[in-house]
């Protein structure tokens, strides 16, 4: 029942996944946050990565994005071994992230965020212009009514705020995506907006790890499903081959679905 | 900070909200065309206040505060100040701060002059007045002010410590370092060129541009300003942005370079001294006129470097990578982090660039006493973060602007100097100084508050 490779037509016969996490270890002072995790990620695949409140979801994400390096293990790209000691790094590597929290610096206008720490210059100095026609393009494909491209993203609204976001992840040819709660924040529409943009992305050969606390999102998002627990790997699934009872079980009781007794699935139910 | 500050100073707060959304809805109609002109209506407020205390001072000062002397007097005045509060906005927007600029400026004014009244002629043996002590001596004051600002900002970028303690020490180090050159004794005179960077007139050497390099100055700035005008129009075309309405861009062009062509008439109708004339007249062989000699004095050196000045740290905050990361920090420093961007290092330049400018400030201010003295730049950090809090940078960070600080240091002046003109004692001074800084922060938060 677990599986290592995803059931997608036409890259099954691409064995190299496009990122691994291999044997990850993240401590922070005496709590082991992440142990031991073993993940990977084939193109145009998306892996739904869940699990309870301080589950290590985020912070084994934050290991690939550059944010945190881990303690010890291994993170391959393409079937080679390599370094990411900070967020350039992880860039580099085409490995972009959505933030939960965004991370966008308030103060500025959207293009700006957009191309934070990735400027556009013309010889000497900064190219705001071509900056902003850049952004207005990615950011108008994402959301067409977006129009306060000069306003600070303070003043912006969540939607809008998540499109910059997500802009600023996908212009630089992002190869593998880290989306953390990309829904989290948003209505209804939006959430339909987004889950567009994933499913696109994906058929564009795009990596997606997708950490969610919303079961019915990743379930519909997503070939595969890794599930963490106490900063253990419960373990990786096929959604076709699992029910969101089963994966309920995994984060819940941190037992895979060969190990649930059918009473503890009822018991899920209360 | 808004324009109607001298009012507020009386109000009290019931009718301060009163006021406030009177002129709220009295501007209602002006914001349709403010929009047109894409101007910062915080810097129109901040024009609006020094308007009305340069007009309140010149009617009780009987027309003395608006005279040619008087703003001169004032641009130089502003100007060491101006010069540091560039670089300060850029600290107090990543959200940092140096309370040990007037120690440098102490420290590096003190060992400027040492450099060319003492090391160079006798420990060197090579005389007085050699023909480039004064541009190795700011060199060195400026090369030495970026190792020592960066020192500190090494210190809280890569060492953790709160800028606040980090430059609370550095304001007794730098001040007790200077007492141990000559055990403090007041080092004088210095370097007759070196002099004329303070604006001073040292003999028929007259430390401000004249008359025809005036007005070629303003010239040059206005055909910049129009220069830079048609090529942010031409550029938003080429992408097809929206651009300004042609009478908005127009009215901008004409208003600025007025601005520009008025501060040097000013200056040029600001005479040299009779005696300094007289002398200058002789060597120039200029006749002189029957109704007496009038020899414009023209733009001072110090406006001239603060000019400088605030170009390259406008360029740096606004064009470059630079200003953009410390914007940045300032907004987000996890953001601006997880961006890639060099955190720690942005820092510590924003600290560097901070020491070099009060190596600048150090040698206008020692070349303007022609000495230096131990109390060289005493609490002239105050002024310096009172310039820029009241030019609209905030202590939140990731806001404040260079022109802003700029203004905010000529408010300072204007009010220090116009209470000076009216015989208002130091102490009352810094009252009433005191509660302008607090009450134009106030009324900047309620504004702000009210806005977002």
């Amino acid at each position: 029942m677990l599986t290592q490779a995803p059931e997608v037509p036409g890259v099954a016969a691409q064995r190299v996944p496009l990122v691994e996490l291999r044997n990850i270890h993240v401590a922070f002072g005496g709590v082991r946050a992440v142990a031991g995790v073993t993940l990977d990620l084939f193109p145009g695949e998306v892996v739904g990565v869940v699990g309870g409140n301080g589950a290590g979801k985020t912070t084994l994400m934050r290991t690939l994005s550059g944010a945190r390096p881990p303690d010890s293990g291994q993170i391959l790209v393409n079937g080679r071994p390599v370094t990411i000691g900070n967020p350039r790094d992880a860039k580099t590597f085409g490995i972009e992230t959505i933030y939960q929290t965004l991370a966008l610096a308030d103060n500025l206008d959207a293009p700006a965020n957009v191309f934070l720490g990735r400027e556009l210059q013309t010889a000497a100095t900064l190219d705001d212009s071509a900056m902003e026609s850049a952004a207005r393009k990615v950011i108008g494909r994402l959301n067409p009514n977006f129009k306060n491209f000069k306003t600070p993203v303070l003043r912006l609204s969540g939607g809008q705020r998540q499109a910059v976001a997500i802009a600023r992840a996908i212009h630089f040819n992002a190869r593998a995506l880290i989306m953390d709660e990309p829904t989290a924040a948003l209505g209804p529409a939006e959430t339909a907006q987004v889950h567009d943009l994933i499913r696109q992305l994906k058929s564009e050969g795009i990596g997606i790890f997708l950490v969610s606390h919303d079961i019915h999102d990743v379930f519909d998002l997503s070939e595969r499903i890794s599930v963490m627990y106490h900063g253990r790997l419960v373990g990786t699934v096929s959604k076709n081959d699992v029910t969101t009872d089963e994966v309920l079980g995994m984060i819940i009781l941190g037992k895979p679905p060969t190990k649930l007794t059918r009473q503890e699935l009822a018991e899920l139910h209360g | 900070m808004g324009a109607p500050v001298p009012n507020e100073a009386n109000a009290e707060g019931g009718s301060a909200r009163s006021l406030l959304t009177a002129v709220r809805s009295a501007l209602t109609p002006a914001a349709s065309v403010l929009r047109s002109l894409e101007i910062d209506t915080r810097m129109l407020g901040m024009l609006a206040a020094l308007i009305v205390i340069w007009v309140a001072f010149n009617v009780l000062s009987g027309g003395t505060f608006l005279s040619a002397r008087n703003l001169w007097n004032l641009s130089v005045q502003s100007a060491s100040i101006a010069i540091m509060a560039t670089g300060m906005v850029l600290i107090i927007v990543s959200r940092n701060i140096d309370l040990s600029v007037g120690s440098m400026l102490g420290f590096l004014g003190y060992t400027m002059a040492m450099f060319q009244a003492v090391w160079v002629p006798q420990s060197l043996g090579l005389g007085l007045e050699q023909p480039y002590t004064w541009v190795v001596t700011v060199v060195i004051g400026i090369v030495l002010g970026a190792a020592i600002g960066g020192l500190q900002g090494f210190v809280v970028a890569y060492g953790g410590v709160p800028s606040f303690i980090v430059t609370l020490g550095g304001l007794l180090v730098w001040r007790g370092l200077l007492f141990r050159y000559q055990q403090g004794q007041t080092i004088a005179p210095l370097d007759r060129t070196f002099q004329m960077l303070g604006g001073g007139t040292v003999g028929t050497n007259v430390g401000a541009l004249g008359e025809w390099p005036s007005w070629i100055l303003g010239a040059v700035l206005c055909l910049g300003i129009v220069g830079t005008l048609i090529a942010s129009r031409r550029r938003k075309r080429r992408y097809g942005f929206p651009v300004r309405p042609m009478w908005a861009e127009l009215l901008v062009g004409a208003v600025t370079c007025g601005v520009v062509l008025g501060t040097v008439w000013v200056a040029n109708s600001y005479p040299l001294p009779p005696a300094v004339a007289e002398q200058y007249a002789q060597e120039h062989g200029i006749p002189t006129p029957p109704g007496g000699l009038f020899i414009p004095t023209g733009v001072a050196f110090p406006v001239v470097i603060m000019l400088v000045v605030t170009l390259v740290v406008t360029f740096l905050a606004t064009r470059r990578r630079f200003g953009r990361y410390v914007y940045a920090i300032g907004g987000n420093p996890d953001a601006a982090a997880l961006a890639g961007i060099n955190v720690r290092r942005t820092i510590m330049l924003t600290f560097a660039l901070m020491g070099s400018l009060a190596a600048v400030s150090a040698a206008v201010q020692t070349a303007r006493l022609n000495a230096a003295v131990t109390s060289l730049g005493v609490q002239n950090e105050l002024d310096v973060i009172s310039a820029a809090v009241i030019g609209g940078t905030s202590f939140a960070g990731g806001i404040g602007t260079v022109p802003g600080a700029i203004l905010g240091a000529v408010v300072m002046q204007s009010l220090r100097s116009g209470m000076v003109l009216l015989l208002v004692d130091s102490p009352t001074q810094d009252i009433v100084v005191g509660i302008v800084l607090v009450a134009a922060v106030g009324l900047d938060a309620v504004f702000r508050r009210r806005v977002s």
